[in-house]
């Protein structure tokens, strides 16, 4: 028994319904793209949806700011994107930081890190 | 001595006051002085010749526009005498800008004059083509109305008037003379004894909230809530309603569209949508006039605005909705028979102040006497201080300097070096003085500097006042309001999930589909 | 008790545009580049955009706001920009004396060889859409919101209601949700999204929040603090339908995210002449304004979806008017908006030159499948066209030659 799921397109400001119909994981036809982009995006959307992650985190000492941004390296499944920001509402990072460092080591099952998107000294 | 009620009429009576030697008290339910109707008032000193013969309204009128002079110099608020312009928009307008013309003149006004079609082109020239007939009054002044009261305000305690700001007043109560000074006096007479909660205190013991507050003589000039107060103290007014106005500000870009205020004709129960410079260079159009059944009622309404503009575009033809940076809504307090009612309760030494819609601005300073003198009929003593100080040092107003003058202030003094508001260019240094001079909100800080009230309302300067008013006064930001009351900023962050043991309560990130 | 000090080029402002432009003037050969930002820190509005997105054309890979910036700081300082902080600018005139105030200098008045506007814009307000009903606290815009999130660490309540759907206020509602605040809903007047397709994917469908199009705020309900909002559909004509029955809705903070508003009040002292339908300066091929030596970039001349292409944009203004003594000569060819153009930068074009020049329009309606024309001399096809996208053009210089002197009508067609 196969089954439909519904994406939005997100190439360009069109923004084409398309469509996946599949029996579990396995893909059987994907209609409603206009391009070879929407295509591929809605197989992977289906197949392995992925998302950078950027949040904010505590800081403490930093000079002007009081939340540090961050982000995960690489995007990471988007099932695991709550599981990340639960562990990062926990944290507090101590200034000074620099761009790039990592403030959550392994933050995913397959061992992104989360690190800072910005230089702070401290106050 | 108290007095109850802390908008324009209760600061010009409490500042009128503390000319003598009295302990006086201003019972004020709002966060600062002139946060009700005054706010939101027109701020036009009207020239003299609205008000009929025989009502308090017109004597009062022009009385109080001859005083605002002398206390704009004291006080340092902003006011000009801008001259207004009652213009004829149908041919049925002209007996009224005679009638209006005659009885100025009967009580002496200067200077009223008829213009023609080619004065009014040259000296209005933005104004509608169709109008060929104006009155000209030149007596007329805009001030800003916040301003007023809060240099009234601050100029009476200066000179030792106490200000319950936050107090709204539950009850009161006439009671048989007991030892108040605890000097054995006890021979003049009942006493009041006024309850007032002290707002924002939330969660303390209801003891702990109110306040008493014991005073020989009482001025009620609640505004709105005036037959409210006069009810507690069983001296009933007469019916009152209240008539909502709606207000527009532009933006700058506008300045000098009108020179002078624009009238279109009166009708009996208003003096219409006007077209008003702004002692601030904006320029403000309205007001509406609606009855409203709720006293607390100041929400613009589509109708309101719909209606502002569509009559501005008789009067002014190139203004529009575009321009539009700030709206606002303020209720004028009506008595029965549309006149003032300034008068002495039948229980005594209680002076009511009622009904003072237009021209309560121009007349408070005029209504300010008038109570005193009823006072002193009633037995209070008016004897002047030696120390009275009438004036206030002239506040900063760095963006109205010139460059020449912000170049030596900035020399001379660090805390004029940092803008804090980029619209109207307000510095640091005027944000700290205004936090001194009493300012304990946004609104407060906002109606005092102008930060926040240009053309980006506040999106810009908003963290930065509030982190200045956390500074000075030592609250955290979660505590600073916008006026007052439950008007809160912002909130904290919630409690990470390990210090409050909870599961679920914070992620909201596992709302995530997946 | 001021001082006089002398620069090549002075930028005004430090965003993405100034620093941008300061670069550009380092690179088209000025000795002294001063940037003036009011801030501690250069960096404008990136540093508050937390959110990855930026920087896909210009660095061929994808930052956060916070990332582009330092790039560009980083670039700056090394090329020598002198990065004035904390400085104010009080006033511009027309002869390229700008006044500055800062803690550390008090007022300084700087004669330019050039000077380059980068003041970016300011959000609309509450009263620019005449949102009816009471005035209580809790109503701000999306931008200031962030700023409170993003840096300040405090939250602008716990259940907001966010009214326009460009993308800050799509990347508002995710934010609030990561943050522990609930977003009812997203609310546009508009007929279509105003955000991109990619933030209406991933800040609302990934976390089920829903965007009610053709929908507005009627009416703010609420004494002290917002109590709640009432939304109402609207017509084609972006009024209430008649008789429609608003929806209450109960929140504590409605967030306004309905658009942008180029900051040319400093412009404006300098006697340029300004464009209605970008609300910014009218500027020549080089980015100049119509007061000789004044440039200007960025979203103080035309609102950008992009902050690449203000990279891009403030690149050629700052490299300009680094060679703004020398003697140029002036573009020939007038740009005029026809039919489906809703704006148009720059202005005039040079057919004298030899670089490519890059042209950046919004169209008035969404379209599939049209053609840009260029007067009757150039033509190109695009797929889609959409009023929320810019449409970048490039015209390459032996294609310019073509282009005769006089006005040059842009236009859309099936």
């Amino acid at each position: 028994m196969s089954e439909v799921t519904n994406y939005l397109c997100i190439g360009c400001p069109i923004g084409c319904r398309l469509t996946v119909e599949h029996e579990g994981e396995q893909i059987k036809d994907i209609t409603g793209f206009a391009c070879r982009r929407g295509r591929d995006f809605a197989e992977k959307e289906h197949t392995d949806p992925r998302r950078v992650v950027t949040t904010t985190v505590t800081l403490a000492g930093g000079q002007n700011i009081a939340r540090l941004p961050v982000k995960s390296e690489k995007p990471v499944r988007k099932s695991e994107v709550p599981v990340i920001c639960q562990k990062l509402q926990n944290m507090v990072v101590q200034a000074p930081v620099r761009i790039g460092q990592v403030v959550l080591p392994g933050a995913t099952s397959d061992g992104i890190n989360v690190v800072a998107t910005r230089h702070v000294a401290t106050s | 001595m108290a007095v109850i009620g802390g908008g324009v009429v209760g600061c010009a009576i409490l500042r009128e006051l503390s000319r003598y030697r009295l302990r006086l008290v201003l019972l004020e339910k709002e966060a600062e002085v002139g946060f009700g109707t005054s706010k939101s008032n027109s701020g036009i000193i009207h020239a003299g010749h609205h008000g009929a013969a025989g009502t308090l309204k017109g004597r009062l009128e022009w009385e109080g526009n001859q005083m605002w002079d002398q206390l704009a110099a004291e006080l340092g608020f902003g006011f000009r005498r801008c001259g207004e312009l009652t213009v004829a928009l149908r041919p049925e307008d002209l007996p009224v800008l005679q009638q209006l013309k005659e009885q100025g003149e009967a009580r002496g006004v200067p200077g009223l004059a008829f213009w023609d079609k080619e004065t009014i082109r040259r000296e209005e020239p933005n104004l509608h083509p169709a109008i060929e007939v104006a009155l000209y009054a030149p007596t007329s002044g805009v001030v800003n109305p916040y301003e007023a009261c809060f240099t009234l305000a601050q100029n009476a305690a200066m000179n030792g008037a106490e200000l319950l700001l936050e107090h709204e007043v539950v009850s009161i109560t006439k009671v048989e003379d007991r030892d108040v000074d605890g000097n054995g006096d006890t021979g003049n007479g009942p006493l009041f004894v006024i309850r007032a909660r002290r707002q924002g205190g939330e969660g303390e013991a209801e003891r702990v909230r109110v306040r008493e507050v014991v005073a020989r003589y009482v001025v009620n000039a609640a505004g709105t809530a005036v037959a409210q107060v006069a009810a507690m103290a069983g001296a009933a007014l007469p019916p009152i309603i209240w008539r909502k106005g709606e207000e527009y500000l532009l933006d700058k870009r506008l300045v000098g569209i009108v020179k002078r205020t624009i009238f279109p004709c009166p009708t009996p129960t208003s003096k219409g949508i006007l077209v008003i410079p702004t002692c601030d260079g904006t320029i403000m159009v309205g007001p509406t006039a609606h009855e409203t059944r709720h006293s607390d009622d100041r929400a613009t309404t589509f109708d309101g605005f719909s209606e502002v503009f569509a009559f501005v575009q008789k009067l002014v033809p190139a203004i529009s909705p575009r321009d539009c940076i700030a709206q606002f809504a303020g209720l004028r307090t009506v008595a029965e028979g549309e006149d003032f009612i300034i008068e002495t309760a039948p229980i005594g030494r209680f002076v009511q102040v009622a009904g003072i819609q237009s021209p309560g601005l121009t007349a408070a300073p005029a209504i300010a006497r008038m109570v005193a003198s009823l006072l002193e009929d009633e037995g209070l003593r008016l004897t002047e201080k030696d120390d009275f100080r009438p004036t206030l040092p002239p506040p900063v107003r760095f963006g109205q300097l010139s460059p020449e003058e912000q170049a030596a202030l900035a020399a001379a003094h660090p805390e004029y070096r940092c803008i804090v508001c980029r619209c109207e260019n307000v510095t640091e240094g005027e944000i700290v003085a205004a936090i001194k001079a009493g300012a304990r909100t946004l609104d407060g800080l906002k109606f005092r500097t102008r930060a926040g009230m240009g053309r980006c309302q506040g999106g810009f300067c908003t963290t930065r006042c509030m982190e200045l008013l956390s500074r000075e006064l030592g609250i955290p930001m979660t505590a600073i309001t916008k006026r007052g009351g439950g008007s809160w900023i912002v909130t904290g962050r919630p409690v990470p999930v390990g210090d409050q043991g909870a599961e679920g309560e914070m992620s909201s990130a596992n709302h995530m589909r997946m | 008790m001021q001082t006089t000090c002398a620069c090549d080029v002075a930028v005004v402002g430090g965003g993405p545009a100034g620093l941008a432009a300061a670069l550009g003037a380092k690179e088209g050969g000025a000795a002294r580049v001063v940037l003036f930002d009011r801030e501690k820190e250069a960096g404008g509005i990136l540093w508050q955009c937390i959110h990855a997105g930026f920087g896909l054309h210009h660095f061929k890979e994808e930052l956060t706001g916070p990332e582009y910036a330092q790039r560009f700081l980083d670039q700056a300082r090394a090329a020598g920009v002198e990065i004035m902080t904390e400085t104010f600018v009080l006033g511009i005139d027309a002869d390229r004396r700008v006044r500055t105030l800062s803690p550390a200098h008090g007022m300084q008045v700087w004669e330019c060889k050039a000077v380059v506007l980068a003041m970016g814009a300011r959000e609309r307000t509450r009263p620019a859409i005449h949102t009816p009903g009471t005035r209580p606290a809790g109503v701000m815009t999306a931008g200031l919101a962030q700023k409170l999130v993003n840096i300040m660490g405090f939250l602008p309540g716990r259940r907001a209601v966010i009214l326009g759907s460009g993308d800050i206020g799509l990347i508002m509602a995710r934010r609030l949700t990561l943050e522990g605040v609930e977003v009812e809903g997203v609310y546009e007047i508009m007929p279509h999204p105003g955000g991109l397709n990619r933030n209406i994917v991933q800040c609302l469908h990934d976390y089920d929040i829903p965007l009610h199009l053709s929908t507005t705020v009627s009416w703010v309900h609420g004494r002290d603090r917002v109590e709640g909002v009432t939304v109402t559909p609207v017509d084609s004509r972006l009024q209430p339908v008649p008789g429609a029955k608003g929806r209450f809705i109960s929140c504590d903070t409605l967030l306004l995210a309905v658009g942008l508003i180029p900051e040319n009040e400093l412009s404006l002292q300098t006697g340029l002449a300004l464009d209605p339908a970008t609300g910014g300066p009218v500027v020549s091929s080089t980015m100049e304004t119509t007061v000789p030596g004044i440039y200007a970039c960025g979203n103080v001349l035309h609102i950008h979806d992009l902050v690449d292409y203000v990279t891009e944009e403030a690149m050629v203004a700052g490299w300009y008017a680094a060679g703004a003594v020398d003697g140029r000569r002036p573009d020939t060819i007038r740009l005029v908006r026809g039919p489906g153009i809703a704006s148009c930068v720059p202005h005039t074009l040079s057919n004298r030159v030899e670089r490519e020049q890059v042209i950046y329009l919004r169209v008035r309606q969404p379209m599939e499948n049209c053609r840009l024309h260029f007067g009757e001399v150039f033509e190109r096809r695009l797929r889609y066209a959409f009023p929320a996208e810019t449409v970048r053009v490039t015209i390459k210089p032996e294609v310019l030659a073509e282009f005769p002197d006089g006005d040059l009508t842009v236009y859309l067609s099936e």
